[in-house]
Formats: structure tokens, C-alpha cells, sequence
């Protein structure tokens, strides 16, 4: 019997070291963005600083046009998320419930795009919105993720999950499709839609290679875009790129800690993330 | 309604229904696959016309001499067999001390995830500092057990190292949620009757858990490696836009960005993307082959 408790104490030990280094660059981003830059290079390194500087945070929100970029990174989230879960709905309805020809040809196409890595596309896709002379724009950071095969795949599992008789009532009591979609089907598989809208969130606001190749204008860059350049410019001045990197890392903790719920539901229902 | 057939009316109507998804997919997913294919293959492109002259094999020719490609294919490997044998290893021994713990099972859940949410870009900013060689967390904390200070970010030996660290830490919580989730599924009767049987823990590891869960060890492990084989945003940060000390960090997809970006030179670039997904669906293919042996569905 002390032998198992033994062993519990060291399980849990184990566990306990896990999460510290799992937390640790958290704090340590805090803790080095409120310290003076003389403070943040001693040895040994200071855990908390006496004079934590909050101060900095402002200046270093105050120091580039991070409001703009903020803006920016809240539009272009909530765009593609909005228009992904759009033409995404639409989709998984019609493979779901609606009859139609071609339907598994069509189905096996797109679904053959989920394989495919998307730094593969990026070349093509560059090329395209130069014709467009999209480049530089808002359209240009939103309108390739605006539909995504793994969420259409998805959202028809979870339509599909809906009885056909539902559907059938629906038809008798005079609905239309449009209306039983948005009525009834929308409504019944709503944690599946959240599930997916957050996992779109987070891949969104966290998105970097794409919108740093759209974006040469200094005005359009998204928040991970801008802080990367940002940490270029001031160089050497730790604790300005940690208050910086807050400013990316804040937003989608909170919604995670509100949310976890859900964001664990979409990754298990999807079961794949790609 | 029930048994009726397909008209074009009603095809007409799903249409509809599927033209938005269709049209932008086409744009951005379908068409690019096709045309990287095509400009891999032409000997010079004309940006300004969107248009290749010269059908040849010599892009692919190219990559096959080019000693920075060459590393490029070598270190992602490196890095691919760096991260995903120990990640699935260690997040599937972290699941399974969770399970002992139920009480604070979630709350531990919640801190293993943070990382996965986090942007890649900003987190990794903050692990330059902890990576740093004379100001360093990581380096210090070393010194207390008489390690010399490593130079993660500019000795070219530990480049390698330095990313798989960071990237074993950054998706741990993703394997640790499906590993849960699986290890919750095997039905609580075959470990009762198997200990009746006098089975011990380990037995009913091997011989009940993981088959039960194989299907999910199989998941995360193709999971870990197409997101392994792609990695880009850490590099970039550790090693402010360039691909560590003597290129050390050069993986396909930072060939791939150079080649474009940097160089604009579109059809090389092309031809290494290409690369990367025949990679990606032979390792793929293989798992699956692998899978069909020893996984249990």
C-alpha cells in the first residue's frame, strides 16, 4: 500500500514539473515585458521584478501602430471565420440532405484537397491575387480561407447525425430548404458549428506565413506579422518584445479558458486537425 | 419524396447550395494544386505573364544537386523523427498520470493545452529568451546541475535540438486531449475481469490499453508528422529570417519560401512544394500500410 502511495507521489510530482514547463514561458513573457531591460539581462535571472514596470505595456502598445494591427487581426479573424462557416453550412446541407448529381464525384474531389499542404498553394495562390491586384488588402488575407473542406467534412457529420425523418416533417409542415436549414438543422448541431468557428478563430489570429507574404504595406499587417517585424526593430529590448507578444497571446488564451469546452469538442469530433 | 430520382431541377437547387464553397475552393485549392504541378515543369517563368515556356525536368534536376536542398530534406527529417517519436511517447504517458488523478485532471488539461492555442510567431519570441545563451532561463537553469551554456540559437550543432525542443513543448497538449479521450473509450470491464484473472498493470497495458487505443496512436502519429514536415513559423523567429547559423535550420518549407520569396524564383520553389506533398502522401501511405497490421479497429 506505501509502495502505491509512493508511486502516486511521484506520478503526480512528474506531472506537477510537466506543467510548470508547460506554464513557465507564459510567465516568463510577463515577467521579463514589466522588468527594465537592465533588469531582464542579470544573472541569476529575476524571477519578478520589485518594480514591476506595467508601464510597459503602453509604451510598447504606444510605440507602433499595434491598435491598427489589433483591427486588422479582429477583422481578418472575423471575416474568414464568418464566411467559412457560411459557404461551409451551405455545403455540408447540400451533401448531407439534398439529392443531386455528381454528388460523390464532387465530394471525392474536394475531399482529395484535405491531403495537400497548404505551403504548396501559397506560390499559385500569390500569383493570383497579384493579377487581381489584390495584394496589400483585406480580400487578399480573407478570401482563401473563406471555405475549408475539413469544416464542410465535418459539419455533415454532424448534419448527417440529424434524423432524415426531422427533415421529411420539416418538408410536410411546408418549410423550405432554406428555412429548415437555418430553422431547424443550424439550431440542433449549434456545438458543432462553435466547435468549428473556434477552431477557426485560433488558426486564423495565429496564422503567419500567408499573411506576411500578402502583406508588404506596413498598415495591413495582422498582430503575429507586425510582431515579428516589431521585435526586429527594437532589437534588443526584451522586455517591449514580451509586452508585444502579449498583445498576440492574451486574446486567444482568454477565449480558450472561456471556451475549452467546445475547442475540445471540434477537435475530437474532427478527430483530425490539419 | 423518400424513393424519388435525382432530377436536374434538384441538382440545380444543391448547386446553389454549393457554389460558394465550390468557386472559392476552385480558386484557392484546386487550381493551385494544378498549377504547381504545371510550373514545376517549365524551364522559365514569366511572372508578369503568368506563363512558363521550356517543358522540362530541370527544376526537379536542380533540387537533386542543390546541397542546400539536399539539408533542407535532411534536416526536416531529422526533425520529423526528432519530434513525433517523442511527443507521441510523452504525451501518451502524461495522459495516461492524468487518468490516475481525476480531481485535478481538467485543470492540468487546461495548462497542457495553453501552448497549442498560442501563436507560434509569439510564443517562440518569448522561448528566444529562455533559448538565450548568456541571459537565458533554459542555460542557467543548466548551470545549477554544472552544465556548460549551450548555445541553442547560434551553435549550428544544436539547431535541430533547439527546434524539436520547442516544438515537442508547443503541440504536446493537442496528442494529450485525443490520448484522453481515447483512454476514456476502453470500457472499464476488461481491466475489472483482468485483474480478477490476475493480470498486473503493465499486462493490462500492453495487452488491453493499447490495442484499445491504437487507432488514436495512429492519428496523433500521422497528425505530429504531416504538421512536423511543414514546420516554418519557429524557424523564422529563432533565427530572425534566416535559416539558423550555416542554414542548420533549413527545412523544405523555408527552401520553399526562399526560393520564392527571397529569390522569386517560382518554378524551383514549385518543384520543392511538389516534393513536399509526394512526401507527404508517401509517409501517409506508409502509416496507413503500417496501420493495417497493427492497428485494432
Amino acid at each position: 500500500m506505501s509502495k502505491k502511495k509512493a508511486a502516486n507521489i511521484l506520478f503526480f510530482f512528474i506531472l506537477l514539473l510537466g506543467a510548470f514547463i508547460m506554464i513557465f514561458p507564459f510567465f516568463w513573457m510577463i515577467s521579463t515585458a514589466v522588468k527594465t531591460p537592465s533588469e531582464a539581462a542579470t544573472v541569476p535571472p529575476m524571477l519578478w521584478p520589485k518594480h514591476p514596470h506595467w508601464g510597459n505595456f503602453v509604451d510598447a502598445f504606444k510605440s507602433a501602430p499595434f491598435a491598427r494591427y489589433l483591427f486588422n487581426s479582429l477583422l481578418v479573424t472575423f471575416c474568414t471565420t464568418a464566411a467559412q462557416m457560411f459557404t461551409s453550412i451551405l455545403a455540408a446541407f447540400a451533401f448531407s440532405k439534398l439529392k443531386f448529381w455528381g454528388k460523390n464525384v464532387i465530394f471525392m474531389i474536394f475531399l482529395s484537397t484535405m491531403m495537400v499542404p497548404i505551403e504548396m498553394l501559397i506560390i499559385p495562390n500569390y500569383v493570383t491575387l497579384t493579377k487581381a491586384h489584390l495584394i496589400n488588402s483585406y480580400l487578399a488575407l480573407i478570401l482563401p480561407w473563406s471555405a475549408s473542406f475539413f469544416t464542410v467534412f465535418t459539419l455533415r457529420q454532424a448534419f448527417n447525425s440529424v434524423p432524415p425523418q426531422v427533415y421529411y416533417a420539416a418538408k410536410i409542415d411546408g418549410a423550405s430548404d432554406w428555412n429548415y436549414l437555418w430553422r431547424v438543422l443550424v439550431p440542433i448541431c449549434r456545438s458543432s458549428i462553435v466547435a468549428m468557428s473556434i477552431l477557426e478563430i485560433i488558426a486564423s489570429w495565429n496564422d503567419f506565413l500567408w499573411p506576411m507574404i500578402v502583406t508588404n504595406d506596413a498598415n495591413m499587417r495582422t498582430l503575429p506579422v507586425a510582431v515579428s517585424s516589431f521585435s526586429n526593430d527594437v532589437g534588443t529590448n526584451y522586455p517591449f518584445m514580451m509586452a508585444a507578444a502579449t498583445f498576440v497571446v492574451i486574446p486567444m488564451i482568454i477565449l480558450y479558458l472561456i471556451l475549452q469546452k467546445y475547442i475540445i469538442q471540434g477537435i475530437t469530433k474532427g478527430g483530425l486537425v490539419g | 419524396m423518400i424513393n424519388q430520382k435525382t432530377t436536374w431541377k434538384q441538382t440545380l437547387h444543391a448547386l446553389l447550395y454549393l457554389a460558394p464553397m465550390m468557386i472559392l475552393l476552385t480558386i484557392f485549392f484546386l487550381y493551385p494544386i494544378l498549377s504547381t504541378f504545371v510550373m514545376s515543369i517549365f524551364k522559365n517563368y514569366d511572372f508578369y505573364r503568368n506563363v512558363g515556356t521550356g517543358v522540362s525536368l530541370t527544376n526537379f534536376i536542380y533540387l537533386s544537386k542543390d546541397p542546400l536542398f539536399h539539408r533542407a530534406v535532411i534536416n526536416t527529417f531529422v526533425f520529423v523523427l526528432g519530434v513525433v517519436p517523442a511527443s507521441v511517447i510523452i504525451s501518451l504517458g502524461i495522459s495516461l498520470l492524468l487518468n490516475r488523478f481525476k480531481k485535478v485532471r481538467s485543470l492540468f488539461q487546461t495548462i497542457y493545452f495553453l501552448p497549442y492555442v498560442t501563436s507560434t510567431v509569439a510564443i517562440a519570441m518569448v522561448w528566444v529568451w529562455i533559448y538565450h545563451s548568456d541571459y537565458g532561463v533554459l542555460n542557467f537553469i543548466l548551470g545549477l546541475f554544472h552544465t556548460k551554456p549551450i548555445g541553442w540559437l547560434n551553435d549550428p550543432h544544436y539547431t535541430l535540438l533547439t527546434l524539436i525542443i520547442f516544438s515537442i513543448w508547443k503541440n504536446l497538449g493537442l496528442n494529450i486531449i485525443l490520448f484522453l479521450v481515447a483512454l476514456n473509450s476502453v470500457p472499464r470491464q476488461y481491466y475489472l475481469s483482468a485483474s480478477l484473472d490476475g493480470a498486473s498493470t503493465w499486462q493490462q497495458f500492453t495487452n488491453i490499453t493499447l490495442p484499445l487505443i491504437s487507432p488514436t496512436t495512429f492519428l496523433v502519429t500521422i497528425n505530429a508528422m504531416i504538421a512536423s514536415f511543414k514546420v516554418f513559423d519557429q524557424i523564422y523567429v529563432f533565427y530572425h529570417n534566416t535559416a539558423g547559423p550555416n542554414n542548420s535550420g533549413m527545412t523544405i518549407v523555408y527552401y520553399l519560401y526562399q526560393k520564392f520569396y527571397t529569390e522569386n524564383n517560382y518554378p524551383v520553389a514549385s518543384a520543392a512544394g511538389v516534393v513536399l506533398f509526394v512526401i507527404i502522401i508517401i509517409a501517409t501511405v506508409l502509416q496507413n500500410y503500417v496501420s493495417r497490421h497493427y492497428v485494432h479497429y
